[in-house]
């Protein structure tokens, strides 16, 4: 399995993220040292690791939240230094963690705020979007009148993706959309990735579920300490003895029930 | 009193009021959407009513050059950006419209005969040299520090205040001005004049809450306003940038403040200080709304036009004590009734 560690991420596709030795520090501790990290058209991509690996770094850093230092082309282009709005417009979207709904605002308010900047381009096919957003998560079309602050866990969790794809990214950052969720409601989450996939949507997948993190992507990065520990298809992944030990534990009959 | 004397009191009150209340909402959007308290807004009514002033009494308008110097520090600033971030055409095309517009407007404002034209192009001219100096305010003084703590804000907001005066005393002089009203006409309501000055404020101040109330309900530019105020790092992975936020509620808070200077300058004398006070005033209404909620400060900011109408007359030399302490007690309510509520999970 030694292959594992060095074959990059080239199987088929054009590369849509590439990023080269990308540093983030916080003062004086650097939470993310050399990541290497590929994101191919029409591929989910995830990255697994314990607490404090530097997971939600590397996303906040990719899209421009935080300062980092190296390369982050995407989509052909080149960033120093990414800026968020900026790569909004290009077709980056992040779900971050927190989620981050706008609170006091309905639930269709908070999916029309997802196409802004398609709106401000002057691109009205948003409410296309918005039926095809609707019908891909019935739940928001049925609770559009009602406040977001006062969805449950689960739905907060969808209007949040389903904010991020208003804009019609090209590419998906998602940083731990099982968080706090009901089994029940990770597993149909999970579905949702691969039917987004079908529609050509990329997706770059932070996960502390490695089970079904690995399930549904194609490639894999293991992350630990801000860097790269172990990366190759996620399929070969889950099948390593070092990942079934650190992140997988003994297969239970329901956790694999739960993520299949 | 007797009831004559109670409809002027309450005419003036309402006259104020609806004044009070446009600012006490420009101050509650400002602050909610970049949390600085927008000291300066005052001035941009005193010069709101100065540059009509000075445009209907022939006085040299050289408010116009203040609105050149600071666009170009704004362009100066854009290009220094833009040099350090990479060349993008479409980014130095508008700094070239951005000097043109300033450079137009000193050509139109030296050349035309200001005192002639209708009072509706002074209005129009005074609005087009004032709201940009807004935006300019947030980009030059406020956006290179938007992350800093809102005590840093509040401080450089005072600076800018106490800056913009002298500019104000400069570009009037000491003397305050009024100027014509708008019609001429007055009405008789019952044994009461009413002037028509006094129902231009009221409606147009409808106007503008109303058409304010819409855009924020309806529009998406609006909603991405809001959604700033709500959660800034939400609205930005939204592609919604605080430094348009910043801007386009300057902007915004500029134009009320330009508008309602130039309403109520033909019923008071204004001077180039008289801003802070008007604006404190504003300020008290958006306290009673919490610096949330619109329509409790819209009232509250009623309110203290008619306080302020009514001690005038009961207790004049108290007036502005009286509007002041109303403050206390809504301080003290809303400490007592606040609740914080986490607004995740």
């Amino acid at each position: 399995m030694s292959n594992i560690a060095t074959h990059a991420n080239n199987s088929s596709g054009e590369l849509l993220l590439d990023v080269k030795q990308l540093h983030v520090s916080y003062g004086m501790v650097e939470a993310v040292t050399g990541i290497d990290l590929q994101v191919r058209e029409g591929q989910i991509v995830t990255v697994i690791g314990p607490n404090g690996a530097g997971k939600t770094t590397l996303l906040s850093a990719i899209i421009g939240m935080l300062k980092s230092k190296g390369d982050v082309h995407f989509d052909g282009n080149f960033y120093k230094m990414p800026d968020v709005e900026q790569m909004v417009g290009k077709g980056l979207g992040l779900v971050p963690e927190k989620r981050e709904l706008f609170t006091s605002m309905s639930v269709e308010d908070n999916l029309q705020l997802g196409a802004f900047q398609r709106y401000r381009r002057g691109d009205r096919g948003y409410e296309t979007t918005l039926s095809e957003v609707y019908s891909l998560f019935p739940r928001l079309w049925e609770r559009r009148k009602q406040l977001s602050g006062t969805l449950s866990g689960g739905e907060r969790q969808m209007l949040a993706i389903g904010r991020a794809l208003m804009a019609k990214p090209r590419l998906l950052m998602l940083d731990e959309p099982s968080l706090g969720l009901a089994p029940l409601i990770t597993r149909e989450i999970f579905r949702i990735f691969a039917d987004l996939r079908r529609q050509g949507v990329s997706i770059l997948l932070v996960e502390q579920n490695a089970r079904a993190a690995l399930k549904v992507a194609d490639y894999a990065y293991v992350l630990e300490g801000g860097q790269v520990a172990m990366q190759g298809d996620a399929a070969d992944l889950a099948n390593d003895p070092r990942v079934i030990e650190a992140y997988l534990g003994l297969a239970s009959k329901h956790q694999e029930m739960l993520s299949s | 009193m007797n009831l004559q004397i109670a409809m002027l009191l309450g005419q003036d009150g309402i006259t104020n009021g609806a004044i009070y209340a446009l600012l006490a909402l420009s101050i509650i959007l400002v602050f909610t959407v970049t949390r600085i308290l927008l000291i300066p807004l005052g001035e941009f009514v005193t010069f709101g009513a100065l540059t009509m002033y000075a445009f209907q009494s022939g006085q040299d308008s050289s408010i116009v050059w203040l609105l050149m110097i600071m666009m170009a520090l704004d362009a100066g600033l854009d290009l220094k950006q833009l040099v350090t971030n990479g060349m993008e055409a479409r980014k130095a095309q508008w700094i070239g419209l951005k000097l043109a517009y300033a450079v137009i407007m000193v050509i139109l404002v030296e050349t035309l005969p200001l005192q002639e034209i209708h009072m509706a192009a002074q209005v129009l001219l005074t609005l087009m040299i004032l709201v940009p100096l807004g935006p300019i305010m947030y980009r030059i003084f406020f956006q290179p520090i938007a992350s800093a703590p809102p005590l840093v804000l509040l401080i450089v907001s005072i600076a800018v205040h106490v800056a913009m005066v002298g500019v104000g005393l400069l570009m009037f002089g000491p003397e305050g001005g009024r100027t014509a009203p708008f019609s001429a006409a007055t009405f008789q309501v019952g044994n009461v004049m009413l002037k028509s000055q006094t129902l231009w404020v009221i409606l147009v101040s409808l106007f503008l809450i109303v058409s304010l109330f819409l855009a924020f309900e309806r529009t998406l530019y609006g909603k991405a306003l809001r959604a700033t105020a709500v959660n800034r790092m939400g609205a930005r992975l939204m592609g919604i940038s605080p430094d348009f936020a910043g801007k386009a509620t300057f902007a915004l808070a500029a134009f009320i403040g330009v508008a309602s200077g130039i309403l109520i300058a033909p019923i008071t004398t204004l001077y180039y200080d008289s801003g802070f006070i008007i604006s404190l005033k504003g300020f008290v209404g958006a306290i009673i709304g919490g610096l949330i909620s619109y329509p409790l400060a819209a009232i509250g900011a009623v309110a203290v036009g008619l306080i302020e109408a009514f001690s005038m007359f009961w207790a004049s030399n108290y007036k502005e004590i009286i509007v002041f302490t109303l403050i206390i007690p809504f301080l003290l309510w809303r400490s007592i009734n606040s609740s914080h509520v986490e607004d995740e999970e």
